[in-house]
């Protein structure tokens, strides 16, 4: 039901009572209102911009936001109004749909900004009008092709550890990953060349000796030819029988394009060498050369340009059917009419309607080759119109087709584009350094968090107050939360550095030595084991990981059995520091009765920024150079 | 030798075709009568009514001001000229009962609401007709039930009328009802009715008889009752 109408349902029950005296049954009860208001003006206040509307405007839409007893929660005691933090200028839009019923989408509006406050106001975009619908889907489609190039440009990041198939068949869809896939590329575009070449060559009439024809090269130098031949359908097949153990999917590859184009284009060769040198098959023998040529679209995978006519060909099937209709309408009335109208003259070309598709094809598509022409005055005149309405029939399907490649290709340029210049590097590098300083001021506060516990003993209150530094209050809760789950997991959170180089590490030795990560002060048990900090295990593929988190027993048999332990950075600190190391060793010397025994871990970076002053917020710089491994209970 | 068949057809193409250009110069006046339906669309769109004053209104119908208020803010959102026609009101009324066809039974109640016969509804049609139907007295309302079914307001109901009305009720409950509506059942519906409603047997039911009978009848009197608290 419309919104609007929903005014007129008070109007629709009234008009009931016609059916009251032809009723026979009595009527069921009607619905009462509980509480009966009055229609009220309610303020709804959008980040400053007062918008006023009825109630009942409100209520046509109950699985709203706004129609529902969600909007209470937005509700503001003292200014009596509802409060919402978005944008104004799409709100307008969210209450012209309440009034008129009909969502619009405006066009200075960007797509996923609009989107979010749809979503937010509960409002499904299906139901914009057909007035701003197509707009708004035009742009969404751009919109997420253009989020789709992104992605694939992420997927571009090398995974860890690949099986030898996986990097092959990388290698063979992306050249640039590595350089034996470059010049497996550039080997196989060259002999694509090569052979295509020698096809062509193959039938030049090479010089002769006077006495003789003149033959084509193919026949004077047939071995030569075929030798060339021989060695093209060898790398050829050697090529695809590798793409086909590469592949993910082999049935899905075998039905692919690019396979069957490859398939077609070494088959012949094999079939002429099955086949003999029979007169009979010797015509289909020539025609089987003919597929030779296919080896030309083995270049398409070589050439963007190619590709991109190819999905554009395929995405205006409909178009080029309906060219292909109009064309063949007008081709058979016009070959009627014009065989109609030259019957009565002598000696015509038009000996029968097919007879004359040739003409009007040729007509049509303004070739005019001139090998059949009308005599007569009729025939004439038909035949000017039958050119006329060709260029127009022609010109018209044309832009359509025009126009798809136009945007496909911008697209694909649009992505190239980015992929090669910087932008996209520097964009990358702006989103990845925010999420390390994120990342990072996470780990610096834990490790200040760790001097503040540590100086706890050392009591000395100045210093503590110097190290407190003035994270918002924001900042230290989501530094709780993320503590939170280090201790649910009981892993932690490490740089990327120290996460690659414990990586190479473990692949150089068996065991995983180094644990760069931080201690994560557990201030809140105050046992012997002071400094309760983790055993850090990275996520190692070989770490025995869970057999760490055993209570006490275990743990002491794996330190003692890998070794991993902490690898305390102090070494700038001590000098001045000289606490922090009796912490480290204690728990070693002590009988710890805890459940937990962890390695204090802990990585004091650069000297700058461990500086008892702690005002440095410089990320982990190249923290292993003062790496000291300490071995710990 | 004569002019030929095709050679004739050819002259034809070619005549049509000149006359095709001169069209396009203006020089050969188009024998279409657009003219005629644009203007007949300009029309409906620059009248526009205005209703009588707020306290002319109250002193005619039984609401309140504030009431009047939310029906006239409701009629003019859907009506911005005004003016509600028969599509209009057809249109309005087909979106209460998405299943069945409501249109013959809003032809009905146009008339019935329509009462200067105009053609079109204006806000004061709209406001003492549901003035009577919603706070009217139970005579008050009968008597407008008795207006929507005598369809050519001659005083009497006759059964064909009737028929016609049972027709377009049951035409509002559309295909998908349980049990099937079959075609006879607004024939003995009407039946029933007469049955019911004629007393002398004279075929027609007055106005007399109706009022007699449905006071009678205790479901129809509650039934009237039931959206006294619609508004």
């Amino acid at each position: 039901m419309a919104a609007g109408v929903a005014a007129w349902l008070p109007f629709a029950r009234a008009a009931a009572i016609g059916w009251m005296p032809v009723a026979n049954l009595p009527m069921p009860v009607a619905p009462t209102e509980k509480n009966k208001r009055q229609d009220e003006l309610i303020i709804l206040n959008v980040s400053g911009r007062r918008f006023e509307t009825w109630r009942n405007t409100l209520d046509r839409f109950p699985d709203t936001l706004l129609g529902s007893s969600e909007k209470e929660f937005f509700y503001n005691e003292e200014t009596k109004e509802y409060f919402f933090d978005r944008d104004p200028d799409v709100f307008r839009n969210v209450l012209n749909f309440y009034r008129t019923g009909k969502l619009h989408y405006p066009r200075y509006e960007c797509i996923s900004s609009y989107e979010e406050e749809l979503a937010f106001f509960g409002i499904i975009s299906e139901i914009i009008g057909d007035c701003c619908y197509e707009e708004f889907k035009d742009r969404k489609r751009e919109n997420a092709e253009r989020l789709m190039d992104d992605q694939e440009d992420n997927k571009d990041a090398k995974l860890p550890n690949m099986t030898f198939r996986e990097t092959m068949w990388r290698a063979f869809e992306n050249p640039h990953t590595s350089t034996m896939a470059l010049v497996f590329y550039y080997v196989t575009g060259f002999f694509i060349a090569v052979s295509v070449i020698t096809n062509v060559v193959e039938t030049v009439p090479c010089g002769s000796s006077p006495n003789q024809k003149e033959v084509p090269c193919g026949v004077r130098y047939t071995v030569a030819f075929f030798c060339m031949d021989t060695a093209c359908v060898m790398i050829f097949t050697v090529e695809y029988l590798m793409r086909l153990f590469a592949a993910p999917s082999r049935y899905r590859f075998m039905r692919s394009v690019m396979s069957i184009i490859d398939v077609v284009a070494i088959l012949p060769y094999y079939i002429g060498l099955v086949m003999t040198d029979n007169e009979d098959v010797s015509g289909a023998f020539v025609t089987l050369r003919v597929f030779r040529v296919f080896r030309i679209f083995k270049f398409s995978r070589h050439s963007q340009g190619l590709r991109i006519l190819g999905y554009t060909l395929k995405s205006c099937a409909s178009e080029l059917g309906f060219l292909l209709f109009s064309l063949t309408m007008a081709i058979i009335i016009f070959a009627t009419v014009m065989f109609y109208a030259e019957k009565g003259s002598s000696s015509s070309k038009f000996t029968s309607i097919p007879a004359s598709f040739w003409y009007t094809i040729v007509t049509m598509t303004t070739l005019g080759y001139g090998d059949m022409v009308p005599k007569t005055i009729a025939g004439k005149i038909f035949g000017s119109i039958c050119s006329l309405s060709g260029v127009l029939v022609i010109a018209l399907p044309v832009p359509v087709i025009v126009s798809n490649f136009s945007r496909i290709y911008h697209q694909n340029q649009r992505a190239d584009k980015r992929r090669a210049q910087k932008v996209q590097k520097a964009r990358l590098a702006r989103i990845r350094i925010s999420k390390e300083g994120s990342s990072n001021a996470f780990l610096h506060s834990k490790r200040n968090g760790l001097f503040n516990e540590a100086l706890e003993f050392t009591s000395s209150t100045e210093e503590e107050q110097r190290l407190t530094k003035s994270t918002s209050l924001l900042e230290s809760q989501h530094h709780h939360l993320l503590h939170c789950l280090e201790k649910t997991t009981n892993h932690e959170f490490v740089d990327e550095q120290y996460y690659q180089q414990s990586y190479l590490e473990a692949g150089l030795q068996n065991y995983p030595s180094r644990s760069p990560s931080l201690s994560s002060q557990d201030g809140v048990t105050g046992t012997c084991c002071t400094r309760r900090s983790k055993k850090h295990h990275t996520p190692l593929p070989n770490a025995s990981g869970p057999a760490h988190m055993q209570p006490l027993t275990h743990a002491h048999t794996h330190q003692q059995g890998l070794q991993e332990l902490s690898t305390i950075h102090i070494q700038p600190l001590t000098t001045s520091r000289s606490s922090l190391n009796m912490r480290v060793d204690e728990p070693a010397s002590m009988n710890c009765q805890s459940s937990q025994i962890t390695t204090a871990i802990i990585s004091i970076p650069t000297p700058p920024v461990t500086t008892p002053e702690g005002d440095a917020h410089l990320p982990a710089g190249p923290i292993h150079q003062n790496v000291v491994k300490v071995s710990a209970l | 030798m004569g002019i030929q068949g095709m050679e004739l057809f050819a002259i034809g193409v070619v005549i049509i075709l000149f006359m095709a250009v001169l069209k396009q110069f203006g020089i050969l006046e188009p024998m279409s009568s657009f003219e005629d339906n644009s203007d007949s669309d300009l029309e409906l769109s620059t009248v526009r009514h205005q209703p009588e004053g707020l306290d002319q209104l109250q002193a005619q119908t039984k609401f309140t001001r504030k009431e009047l208020q939310s029906l006239y803010r409701g009629f003019k959102n859907e009506c911005p000229s005004g003016l509600v026609d028969e599509e209009t009101f057809k249109t309005i009324y087909s979106q209460f009962f998405p299943q069945g066809d409501a249109t013959t039974y809003a032809h009905f109640l146009f008339n019935a609401f329509d009462i200067d016969r105009n053609g079109s509804i204006r806000f004061e049609d709209f406001v003492i007709g549901l003035s009577v139907l919603l706070r009217g007295s139970v005579t008050e309302k009968l008597n407008w039930a008795f207006n929507l079914y005598d369809i050519n307001k001659d005083g009497y109901i006759t059964k064909e009328e009737m028929l016609a009305i049972m027709k377009s009720i049951y035409d509002m409950m559309g295909r998908y009802t349980y049990p099937c509506v079959r075609d006879e059942a607004p024939s003995e519906h009407v039946e029933k009715f007469f049955q019911k409603m004629d007393k002398n047997r004279d075929g027609v039911v007055t106005i007399e008889e109706f009022i007699e009978t449905c006071q009678k009848d205790e479901n129809i009197m509650n039934s009237m009752q039931l959206f006294e608290n619609v508004i």
